[in-house]
């Protein structure tokens, strides 16, 4: 019998489960190093030369180097450990997380600045979340 | 013998954090936010605390994927603040207090609740900014801390009902400690918000204002509340806010309110903030 996993149904995320963080493992390490000064610069003097320091996914390295943060959490990146590649590149996390909604950052400030995102029946899940 | 007076709850948002550091608190985007803690600096003041036992999150800062635990204490005598990625914030080191902090975990662990001892551990946003909430920015730090991590990154975090159930524990130890003690149990995190994904952005006012007030008077039915309902309406890190349930649980099941605040928004945040005194 396979685990219950309703918060699958959640739309536009992604819940960081244990089975996330089994494939995010080296992703996520990866970024932990990044919080050194040494190896931020010499992830910025050549990242694709860094990131073949890691034993992640040829998809997971190139997610990186877009700085597509959607596909990294598809591949088991998790937004606090991935906040280390935003922090290096000198980018705040409101800026960041406006990049994963195809909103343009100010469209995404004014969101929040007007109360954020309302919870609809679009965005939220009322189904049957055991079916 | 000790006793827990009071609970706070807040959020930890780290922006909030830095408008401290970079004084901006009166900008007019972070005054408001700011005004919502001047009663519980003043009050903080009256109540004077030996020790506050302070719930929080660690944001990939202490612990990376190496270690996952679901409940950790802090008992080392200090815990410097992180670097977590562009310098420690410039705030006091943090003070522990080894003797109590032993003393619950021997306490709770038989009580049936498997914590993990922490010797070693940098604090980071989530402990430091209640801190400054709490108490501005002092040379030192008025009080004693004790950290209790709780992983709420890596999905499952332990349960509503779980918390609850710790606050309740962690009362029983600090009521068994001898030293004449005020101790404070502090929950932070939350409230709605989302940092990821196509959703990100997501503020739930209307949850998180019935989460404050059943966390005032409802708490035993709140605690029940599944993971599930945490994600789904106040987003995905909005699960944070099972934390406040283990000082909730530390309190009398009757608390006086003292002071309730709700803020939107601190950055991607919805802030909640309450003092709660046990009568």
């Amino acid at each position: 019998m396979s685990l219950d996993k309703p918060y699958k149904h959640i739309p536009g995320t992604t819940v960081f489960d244990a089975e996330m963080g089994r494939l995010g493992y080296h992703l996520n390490q990866f970024c932990m190093s990044l919080m050194k000064a040494e190896n931020r610069e010499r992830f910025k003097a050549n990242e694709r030369a860094y990131l073949d320091e890691w034993e992640m996914t040829e998809e997971q390295k190139q997610a990186v180097i877009d700085r597509d943060y959607n596909r990294m959490m598809a591949t088991g990146g998790n937004i606090y450990f991935l906040a280390k590649i935003f922090s290096s590149d000198g980018i705040s996390f409101q800026d960041a997380a406006s990049t994963m909604t195809g909103m343009t950052q100010p469209e995404y400030a004014q969101m929040m600045l007007n109360g954020g995102r309302k919870p609809d029946a679009s965005n939220t899940f009322s189904g049957d979340k055991n079916g | 013998m000790a006793k827990i007076t009071a609970g706070v709850a807040t959020s930890h948002v780290p922006a909030i954090g830095a408008a401290i550091d970079n004084g901006k608190t009166q900008d007019p985007y972070w005054q408001p936010l700011f005004a919502g803690y001047e009663f519980g600096k003043e009050w903080i003041k009256q109540q004077k605390p030996d020790v506050v036992i302070l719930v929080y999150n660690d944001h990939a800062s202490a612990f990376d994927m190496n270690i996952i635990p679901t409940f950790a204490l802090g008992c080392a005598p200090s815990f410097a603040p992180a670097d977590e990625g562009w310098g420690p914030r410039p705030v006091p080191p943090v003070v522990g207090y080894p003797e109590l902090a032993s003393h619950i975990a021997q306490s709770v662990i038989q009580q049936d609740f498997d914590l993990t001892i922490i010797n070693k551990m940098d604090v980071d946003h989530g402990l430091t900014v209640p801190l400054s909430l709490m108490f501005g920015q002092p040379d030192a730090w008025p009080c004693k801390i004790i950290p209790v991590a709780v992983n709420v990154v890596l999905y499952p975090a332990p349960s509503g009902k779980r918390c609850y159930a710790l606050g309740k524990a962690i009362r029983k130890a600090v009521e068994s400690f001898d030293d004449d003690l005020n101790v404070q149990i502090w929950g932070t995190g939350g409230m709605s918000h989302q940092l990821q994904g196509p959703r990100a952005g997501l503020i739930n006012e209307e949850f998180d204002n019935d989460f404050l007030d059943r966390l005032v008077d409802d708490a035993d039915n709140l605690a029940e509340m599944p993971h599930f309902d945490y994600l789904n309406l106040a987003g995905s890190e909005g699960v944070e806010l099972v934390m406040w349930l283990i000082m909730r649980g530390a309190l009398n099941d009757k608390v006086k309110l003292k002071k309730r605040f709700y803020h939107v928004p601190a950055s991607n945040t919805a802030v909640g903030h309450l003092i709660l005194e046990n009568e």
